[in-house]
C-alpha cells in the first residue's frame, strides 16, 4: 500500500508525517497524532462528532483522507484555546451548560466557530442550520443554541 | 504536540489497521490523460472521487472495495466556478457545494441552485460534497439533479476522444447509471442563462429537517413567454420518485397551453403524480410518495406562479 509524506499546519504549528492512502483524517488525528478531542461517531458524515476546520471550513474528518490535508491548515478542538485561555465559544458552553456528556461538543464547537467566522451575528435559525449536522443526544440543543448566541454577542 | 511528528512516523502507527476504510492506493490526478490510462489499466478496481462523501461511505459499508482511488479535484480547473453574462455558468465538476452556493454570481443568477444545494445534508458535509459527484452517482434522490434538469444544464464529459457534452435530461439512465461510458469522467457542469423574468423553487420532503435524503424533491421553474398559449412556460423535475431524476413534460405542455388558473395548477400537479414511478423504501411507501409528489409540485408551482405575478 502506498505511503505518502504530507506537510500541513495543525493548530497553528507546521507538521509533517507519513500516512497510508486509506487512513482517514479522523484516524490520523486520533491514533497517529494522539489528538483525541475529535470524536468518532457514525463514521459516515452524519453525526458531526468528527468535524474539524480544513482551510478555515468545517469538514467531517471521517470522510477526508489524511493524504488530502497535504498543504492544508487544520484546526481541531485542541486548537481553539489560545495561551491557556478558552475561546469565547468554549467559555459560553461552560457558562450556559451547552454540554452534558460532551461527546458531541468538540464537533459542535468547531461547526459553531466556522459559523461565527463567516457570520459574526447569526440569527437563531442560522445557528440551527449551521449545527444541523451535529447531533447531540443529551442537551436537547436549546442550551447549545443559547451558548452560541452568547458567544456571538460577546465577540460582536 | 511537538512529539506528534515522531508519532506519525512511527512504523507501529503506520502498520495500525485503520478502522472503517479498507486498504487502497490513493492517486492524485494531474491530467486527464493520466486518469484515462489508470482507468484503462485498472478497470473496475479503480474508482474516481472528488468530495468522497458518497464513495467513502460506500466503501466503509463494504458495498464496494476499489484497490485504487483516483482524486480528480487536484486536476487544473476542476474546482473553478466562472460566470459569463452571455454563456452562463461553468461549474468545475469538483467545485464544492458550499463554494457554488456562496458564489456571488450563483446567488444572483441561479438562486434555485443555491436553494437545492442547501437542502443537502449539512454545511460541513457540503464543504466536501460536489455537485459533479451528486450527478455522477446517479442517485434518483440527488438534490441538485432536479435543479440541473429544469435549468437545462449540460454535463461536460472527458473521454478518450476528448470532451463531449451530455444534456442533463439525457445524463441519468438508471439507478447509479449515467450516460458516461467506461473510462469517462465529468469535468464541468455548464448552465445556460435562464430565460428573462424566470422564477424557481425547490421543495424537498425528508424524514426530518436536518438534511436527510429526499423522500420526494420537486423543482419548478417558470418564465414569461409570449409564444406560449398561457403566456408562460414551466419546467418541472422530480427527485426520488423514479429510477432516475425526471422531468414532467406532460405537465409542462399543459401549463404552456392554457391560461394559468388554480385548477390548471392542480391538474399539472396530478400529471406530475402520474409521471412518478416510486418504490417503497425505508423513507416512505410508493403510495405516500405519489401523494407527496402532487402536494410538493403543487406547492412549488404555486410559489413560482406567485413570484412570476409579482414580477409583472
Amino acid at each position: 500500500m502506498t505511503v505518502h509524506e504530507i506537510t500541513f499546519t495543525l493548530n497553528g504549528m507546521a507538521q509533517s508525517g507519513m500516512v497510508q492512502s486509506h487512513t482517514t483524517l479522523l484516524t490520523f488525528l486520533r491514533e497517529g497524532l494522539g489528538l483525541t478531542g475529535t470524536k468518532n461517531g457514525c463514521a459516515t458524515g452524519e453525526c458531526g462528532a468528527c468535524v474539524v476546520l480544513m482551510n478555515g471550513e468545517p469538514v467531517n474528518s471521517c470522510l477526508v483522507l489524511a493524504v488530502e490535508i497535504d498543504g492544508a491548515e487544520i484546526v481541531t478542538v485542541e486548537g481553539l484555546a489560545q495561551d491557556g485561555q478558552l475561546e469565547p465559544l468554549q467559555q459560553a458552553f461552560i457558562d450556559h451548560t451547552g454540554t452534558q456528556c460532551g461527546y458531541c461538543t468538540p464537533g459542535v464547537l468547531i461547526s459553531a466557530r466556522a459559523l461565527l467566522n463567516r457570520n459574526p451575528s447569526p440569527s437563531e435559525d442560522e445557528i440551527k442550520d449551521a449545527l444541523r449536522g451535529n447531533l447531540c443526544r443529551c442537551t436537547g440543543y436549546k442550551r447549545i443554541i443559547e451558548a452560541v448566541k452568547m458567544a456571538a454577542e460577546k465577540e460582536g | 504536540m511537538s512529539a506528534s511528528t515522531d508519532i506519525a512516523k512511527n512504523p507501529a502507527v503506520l502498520a495500525m489497521p485503520s478502522p472503517g476504510l479498507p486498504k487502497f492506493d490513493y492517486v492524485r490526478a494531474r491530467a486527464p490523460g493520466e486518469v484515462s490510462a489508470l482507468l484503462a489499466e485498472h478497470g473496475d478496481r479503480a474508482r474516481l472521487f472528488m468530495g468522497g462523501t458518497d464513495l467513502f461511505v460506500q466503501m466503509r459499508d463494504g458495498v464496494i472495495a476499489p484497490k485504487i482511488v483516483i482524486d480528480l479535484k487536484t486536476m487544473p480547473g476542476m474546482t473553478d466556478i466562472a460566470f459569463d453574462a452571455r454563456s452562463g455558468l461553468r461549474i468545475g465538476a469538483a467545485a464544492s457545494m458550499n463554494a457554488i452556493a456562496a458564489h456571488p454570481a450563483v446567488k444572483d443568477h441561479y438562486p434555485l441552485l443555491v436553494e437545492a444545494i442547501e437542502t443537502v445534508a449539512a454545511y460541513p458535509l457540503r464543504t466536501r460534497a460536489t455537485m459533479g459527484g451528486n450527478l455522477c452517482n446517479g442517485s434518483p434522490a440527488a438534490d441538485t439533479a432536479p435543479a440541473a434538469l429544469v435549468l437545462e444544464a449540460q454535463c461536460v464529459v472527458m473521454g478518450s476522444e476528448g470532451e463531449w457534452t451530455i444534456p442533463a435530461n439525457e445524463f441519468f439512465l438508471h439507478v447509479r447509471k449515467t450516460a458516461m461510458r467506461p473510462g469517462e469522467f465529468l469535468t464541468r457542469i455548464d448552465i445556460p442563462i435562464p430565460p428573462e423574468g424566470w422564477a424557481g423553487r425547490y421543495v424537498k420532503l425528508g424524514r426530518n429537517a436536518g438534511g436527510d435524503l429526499a423522500i420526494v424533491g420537486a423543482a419548478v421553474m417558470g418564465y414569461p413567454d409570449k409564444s406560449a398559449g398561457s403566456g408562460y412556460r414551466f419546467r418541472i423535475a422530480l427527485a426520488s420518485v423514479a429510477p432516475t431524476p425526471i422531468r414532467v413534460p406532460a405537465a409542462e405542455v399543459l401549463l404552456a397551453a392554457q391560461p394559468i388558473s388554480e385548477g390548471l395548477l392542480d391538474e399539472a400537479a396530478q400529471l406530475a403524480e402520474a409521471a412518478a414511478k416510486p418504490i417503497d423504501d425505508l423513507r416512505g411507501t410508493a403510495r405516500y410518495r405519489k401523494a407527496m409528489v402532487r402536494n410538493l409540485t403543487r406547492r412549488a408551482l404555486d410559489d413560482v406562479w406567485q413570484q412570476l405575478q409579482k414580477e409583472r
